[in-house]
């Protein structure tokens, strides 16, 4: 689905299917230098259990037009214009790693319209390394690497996808190499300067599912325990052997928990 | 700024797509020699026909040891993924039908394998694809023969039988400002030579059947996708861009991004088309693949042993490898190549056609077949066994002399593999001097 939101173009994965107001709506929000084909399976999984489902991708990313947002803030509010555009009046949101900052901040700003949210790969603070920012900020292939590395457990650095043939390091770092110039940097940087989460933690009344990878390495399980605190009533999933790329890590498990929420 | 080191070839090579298997802890991959899979409820049945769940429903689409090749192959090319085939021939096919149809056209190097050339010279054409084959050394010459409806450009990494070098960037280049994709079959030269990927080129095969192997006991083939080329911006790949009816018009662009090629060619191809691998064979490729780096190393390091034996020798007129300086590409050679140009090379005679008959039966070592790739050392006389219709006329339009020999050289001592050919030598040499 193609909208227009502030005279740019905004994509939405809706599995070839219009709204229909009458379901309820899961929207899923990619996280930084990625696009809506992370959620490919759980988008169809969800979109074939009776909801609406939009996968969008952010403002210059994948096949949305514009310059990337420079803080959750900003993304949040064009998020909330997306909905608004796309006749969306209550969702669900499930967000991976600066998508699941999107969620929250949604989910504080407008409590009224956002009914749940999970939060995959995640932490807050999100702070990202000097070396991820400054080969981000020089458009360094270097920052590539660095986030496919690090994003993958050390087991999954050598494979063993479910998803018969696909090499999910390859196929990650395609992934940011097809992202635009600077989109990257725009987007670390905005983790990076979030610091009002845990404020906004405590304004969110929907039910919050967090969904950790044991073996993350960029946002990692002993990292969340601010997030944690702030959301007491999280439900709280990590899921084993997996890394911060839980989409393509552990498909099948991500699935059966974000059942738990949607 | 350098980023973390990725795991090495040798490395990966043992490694990648592998973990010890869940169910019995097995640090082998296990051959799961099972046409179907179990489907513990009948929603998680849906979302695997429904590509909602990771799994594997019936084996002629997905099998778990062919996922482990799938993946080991996909990790040494750098790609984003693969597809484990019945040969290298049905990987090349289905390439082919994955990115066209009817009334489409693909531009092809004229040094190819034969069974490539036949399938595009003599059986495509039936079902409407043409193929025009051009000089592999002449860049320009990929670009001239390109046409509206032109959808691939295809190559070795190095000819048959002359082993020309390609120069992968300039055709990589010709292809792209064209909006296609450069597809390159690396049998010869495997991942450990050469990494077609690196270079610019789109999609790779292998005949899994040669060095990825090594021990010439099973047939079969390996599509890889590099995940790099932008089929949408393209817009000449319907397969790939626009609504699949056979798939509930699913777009694999749209929901596949880098791996839309690989994606289609499983979901259309292996299903409609079945040229599946059996997962005993993908075992046994994956038994060749582990000590790949070790064996390319010994096969290259006894090649140019043989190569410089063969140069000097007074009954050999001339070799053709492209280390050697009368190679018209070894400065390309150099540049793509520098571990080496491989194990498979032909050298002429300095005699006719029983000269090489008589050599072929002078040898004991060598085995007389036709193959290569194996870690046994092969030969072959071409004028009197593959292309033996042909006068010698014939033959040298096709770069072929009636004594030219073809050896594909294994991992023996290079010493006994020489001492090897001097009996052959010998035994055409007496056949020249019997003639006068």
């Amino acid at each position: 689905m193609k909208l227009t939101v502030n005279n740019e173009s905004v994509y939405g994965y809706t599995n070839s299917k219009t709204h229909n107001p009458s379901l309820p709506t899961v929207i899923f929000v990619h996280g930084s230098g990625m696009d809506h084909t992370v959620w490919t399976l759980a988008s169809r999984h969800f979109a074939r259990h009776g909801n609406n489902v939009f996968a969008v991708d952010l403002p210059g990313h994948g096949r949305s037009s514009g310059q990337p947002l420079s803080s959750v803030e900003a993304m949040a509010e064009w998020l909330q214009e997306v909905m608004s555009e796309a006749g969306i009046e209550q969702a669900k949101i499930v967000g991976h790693s600066l998508g699941s900052l999107i969620a929250l901040e949604l989910a504080a700003q407008k409590p009224e319209k956002i009914t749940g949210i999970a939060m995959v790969g995640t932490t807050l603070p999100m702070p990202v390394s000097d070396a991820i920012l400054n080969a981000a900020q020089a458009d360094d292939h270097a920052a590539f690497d660095m986030l496919t590395q690090w994003g993958f457990s050390k087991r999954h650095q050598f494979g063993g996808n479910r998803n018969s043939g696909l090499w999910m390091v390859g196929n990650t770092l395609r992934l940011y190499e097809r992202s635009r110039p600077g989109v990257l940097f725009h987007d670390m940087s905005a983790c990076n300067d979030y610091s009002e989460g845990v404020a906004s933690a405590a304004k969110v009344q929907c039910p919050v599912l967090l969904l950790l990878g044991a073996e993350d390495r960029l946002t990692p399980v002993r990292s969340t325990k601010a997030l944690r605190e702030a959301l007491p009533a999280a439900d709280v999933c990590i899921l084993d052997g997996a890394g911060h790329t839980i989409m393509v890590e552990a498909p099948n498990a991500m699935l059966d928990a974000l059942h738990r929420l949607l | 700024m350098a980023g973390p080191d990725y795991p090495k070839l040798d490395t990966l090579a043992l490694h990648a797509g592998a973990q010890p298997d869940p169910a019995t802890g097995a640090r082998a991959t296990p051959i799961y020699q099972s046409t179907s899979f179990c489907f513990p409820d009948s929603d998680y049945a849906a979302s695997l026909f429904n590509i909602e769940r990771a799994g594997h429903v019936y084996s002629r689409l997905s099998n778990p040891t062919n996922a482990v090749l799938e993946e080991r192959i996909a990790a040494l090319e750098d790609g984003v993924g693969a597809i484990a085939t019945a040969s290298g021939q049905a990987a090349l096919h289905l390439a082919i039908m994955t990115l066209m149809g009817a009334g489409s056209h693909i531009v092809a190097s004229a040094a190819l394998y034969g069974g490539s050339h036949n399938l595009m010279a003599y059986t495509l054409p039936r079902f409407g694809i043409e193929t025009t084959f051009v000089d592999p050394r002449d860049p320009e010459a990929f670009k001239s023969a390109i046409r509206d409806n032109t959808r691939l450009i295809f190559a070795e990494t190095v000819g048959n039988p002359g082993l020309d070098v390609l120069n992968i960037p300039a055709v990589a280049e010709v292809a792209h400002e064209a909006g296609l994709p450069l597809m390159i079959d690396s049998t010869f030269t495997t991942p450990y030579l050469i990494k077609p990927f690196m270079l610019g080129a789109d999609i790779i095969m292998h005949s899994a059947t040669k060095f990825l192997s090594g021990h010439g006991i099973v047939i079969g083939g390996l599509l890889v996708d590099g995940g790099r080329f932008d089929w949408d911006a393209s817009g000449k790949f319907p397969t790939l861009t626009e609504p699949y009816v056979g798939f509930h018009n699913l777009v694999f662009s749209e929901e596949f991004g880098p791996a839309a090629f690989i994606q289609r060619a499983r979901k259309e191809g292996l299903r409609d088309m079945g040229a599946c691998m059996s997962p005993t064979t993908a075992f046994h490729i994956m038994q060749g693949i582990e000590t790949l780096g070790i064996r390319m190393a010994r096969h290259v390091e006894n090649t140019r042993k043989i190569v410089d034996f063969l140069a000097a020798h007074d009954m050999v007129a001339r070799v053709g490898y492209p280390e050697l300086s009368n190679h018209p590409d070894k400065a390309l050679a150099e540049q793509l190549l520098p571990k080496g140009c491989g194990a498979v090379f032909s050298f002429d005679l300095a005699g006719d056609r029983d000269a090489g008959i008589a050599f072929v039966d002078g040898l004991t070592l060598f085995s007389h077949l036709a193959n290569v790739g194996d870690a046994k050392s092969l030969v072959i006389h071409p004028a009197s066994t593959t292309h033996h219709r042909m006068d010698a006329d014939a033959l040298a339009a096709g770069g072929i002399g009636e004594g030219t020999i073809r050896l594909s050289i294994g991992l023996e001592d290079a010493d006994d593999l020489i001492d090897d050919l001097k009996q052959g030598l010998r035994a055409a040499s007496k056949i020249m001097q019997k003639k006068g």
